[in-house]
């Protein structure tokens, strides 16, 4: 079922070359196994210039092995691989300079001192001190810049690990399960920062098993499952491709209310418990159909609620089960 | 080549003195013993007959520093481990450090701490050895650099194998004392049942003790030349070795 929604962000089709020449990073193809496991199986993406990808899918589904793949830091053992095309393994310290990364659960000496990691960052890409204060202060870490490592929160970590990765001015960045163990809030304002990076130009490649993330901050996103991309789309397009069905939650007490709501073109059912309706129907024009009939009818209602469906939801629809099993 | 090697080595030797524990273990410790068994052992270190180095006056400075080394290597060893579990391994090696900037970086931070060690505690027990003695202290101190940085190199053997952080102290001191036990300070290696020969002409204690006790008592480098080749020959076997085993995550 193909859906035109507005809020896509939709790249000019006139203006812009097809979407295969902008891709910064190309994967076709690859597998890695780890002995007898198969982490990644024969998986194929490509991420764009400016955007924000993600790639999506439980613990242990592949998406680490994938990125890893990626910036270089394993070597698979089939496939190809180019990021700004550079060979990942081959091109190693010239890729390096080009890329900022962002490793899941990685630390840093737990008694170096803010300052002191970003000088030794600023050192290694031959950076200016300046770029560096800079970040800490951009980045809400300017009050810190003399506190332990071990004594930041794990928001500041990731803040730190984020300003790690941006001071080389990389065109891609690599983001691995960013907001893992972190509390709403700071994810909120980790968000942001992202955004921020997409707003300056940067491409971002991101993995995350929050959907809720993937939703909000993917432009588009690949769903991983036991080392295999099952499909790849705008968060909106996936869950309009899989998951088309919506419900709407109604209360009234107008006795006609049922024999008007189950006459709704596309309806599929209606459930009633007492005054409580719950209808389930296809298709973006579904909650508009209700509506009009609503007000065609004068039925007043005292409670009215839309559920759409979401990548949780599609996820569960293309694996079968949910993504926090 | 080695970019951000001295920035890195600084780093880490100022993160190192901000652990007190780490700090007062590997420098105060030998010197407190040192001069304790010092005190304790008083009078007979300072002999008037200096004709003979018997094991007090030569055998115990060469043992105290060889155990400065050996704590060194060992505190190596953990900070490896604790390093790669924690993932910090695996975080500076995605940067243009070089994996060798890393290990050098290290390695540099314990040859320093082992040789403010070493002079710390000559000093501190200075008044325990007669001036007759006139131990070079300059040239013993490059002499267990020299020894400490062979004897790393098993370290890094043992950070490549053990598992986790936990076993890095008991792996490495099960290990490395014994090797100690056999380096000759004790008994002489032609002495030793076979087996146990065999280990000790492999061993960088048994030329680090050779060195040590040489140079201490006054002998040229030059009449140790073969000492020294040995040390650097084991340095770069065990190195090669664990380049080939070692796991960064």
């Amino acid at each position: 079922m193909q859906v035109e929604n507005p809020a896509v962000p939709e790249f000019e089709p006139f203006l812009a070359p097809p979407a295969a020449s902008r891709a910064v990073i190309r994967v076709a193809n690859l597998r890695k196994t780890y002995g007898r496991t198969v982490a990644v199986d024969d998986v194929s993406f490509e991420v764009n210039d400016g955007e924000i990808f993600g790639l999506i899918g439980p613990n242990g589904a592949g998406k680490t092995t994938t990125m890893e793949c990626v910036e270089g830091a394993r070597k698979p053992d089939h496939g190809t691989v180019s990021v700004l095309g550079l060979h990942p393994f081959r091109d190693a310290y010239k890729l390096q300079d080009r890329i900022g990364v962002q490793l899941q659960e990685a630390q840093l000496q737990k008694r170096i001192k803010v300052w002191e990691a970003m000088d030794l960052w600023v050192s290694l890409y031959r950076r200016q001190r300046e770029e560096g204060e800079h970040l800490l202060e951009q980045l809400g870490l300017g009050d810190k810049r003399n506190s332990w490592f071990m004594n930041l929160s794990g928001g500041q970590k990731q803040r730190l690990f984020i300003a790690l990765a941006l001071i080389n001015d990389p065109e891609v960045v690599f983001l691995d399960e960013l907001t893992t163990g972190l509390d709403p809030q700071a994810r909120r304002a980790i968000w942001e920062l992202v955004r921020g990076i997409r707003e300056r130009g940067k491409t971002v490649f991101l993995t995350t098993h929050l959907m809720e993330e993937a939703e909000r901050l993917c432009d588009r996103v690949a769903i991983i499952e036991r080392g295999r991309i099952i499909d790849v789309d705008t968060p909106q397009r996936l869950v309009d491709r899989h998951c088309p069905e919506r419900t709407v939650l109604l209360a009234t007490g107008d006795p006609n209310a049922e024999g008007r709501l189950r006459a709704i073109a596309g309806i599929d059912e209606v459930a009633r418990s007492g005054e409580r309706f719950t209808m389930q129907g296809r298709g973006e024009d579904f909650v508009t159909q209700v509506i009009h009939c609503l007000s065609e009818n004068r039925i007043r209602v005292t409670d009215f609620r839309t559920i759409s469906p979401n990548l949780e939801d599609v996820f569960l629809k293309l694996t079968g089960h949910s993504i926090r099993d | 080549m080695l970019r951000g090697l001295w920035k890195l080595s600084w780093i880490e030797l100022k993160v190192f003195l901000r652990e007190p524990m780490g700090a007062i273990g590997t420098i105060l410790v030998p010197v407190l013993i040192f001069v304790l068994i010092g005190r304790a052992l008083g009078d007979r270190l300072s002999p008037p007959d200096l004709a003979h180095s018997g094991f007090i006056q030569t055998g115990f400075p060469v043992l105290a520093s060889l155990f400065i080394a050996i704590s060194a290597v060992l505190s190596l060893v953990t900070i490896i481990a604790i390093y790669r579990e924690g993932g910090i391994l695996k975080r500076l090696r995605a940067t243009p450090l070089r994996p060798q900037a890393i290990l050098t970086a290290h390695v540099i931070v314990k040859l320093l701490l082992t040789a403010a060690t070493l002079v710390l505690m000559v000093l501190a027990g200075k008044r325990y050895y007669p001036v007759g003695i006139h131990a070079p202290l300059a040239g013993f101190t490059l002499a267990l650099l020299v020894a400490t940085w062979s004897i790393v190199s098993i370290g890094f053997l043992i950070a490549s194998i053990i598992p986790t952080a936990r076993f890095a102290q008991p792996v490495g001191a099960v290990l490395l004392y014994p090797l100690l036990g056999i380096s000759g300070l004790f008994v002489a290696v032609a002495s030793l049942p076979p087996a146990l020969r065999a280990v000790a002409r492999v061993s960088p204690f048994t030329y680090a003790a050779s060195l040590l006790a040489g140079i201490w008592n006054g002998e040229s480098w030059s009449a140790h030349i073969g000492d020294v080749a040995a040390l650097v020959v084991i340095f770069a076997v065990f190195t090669a070795l664990s380049a080939k085993v070692f796991r960064w995550e």
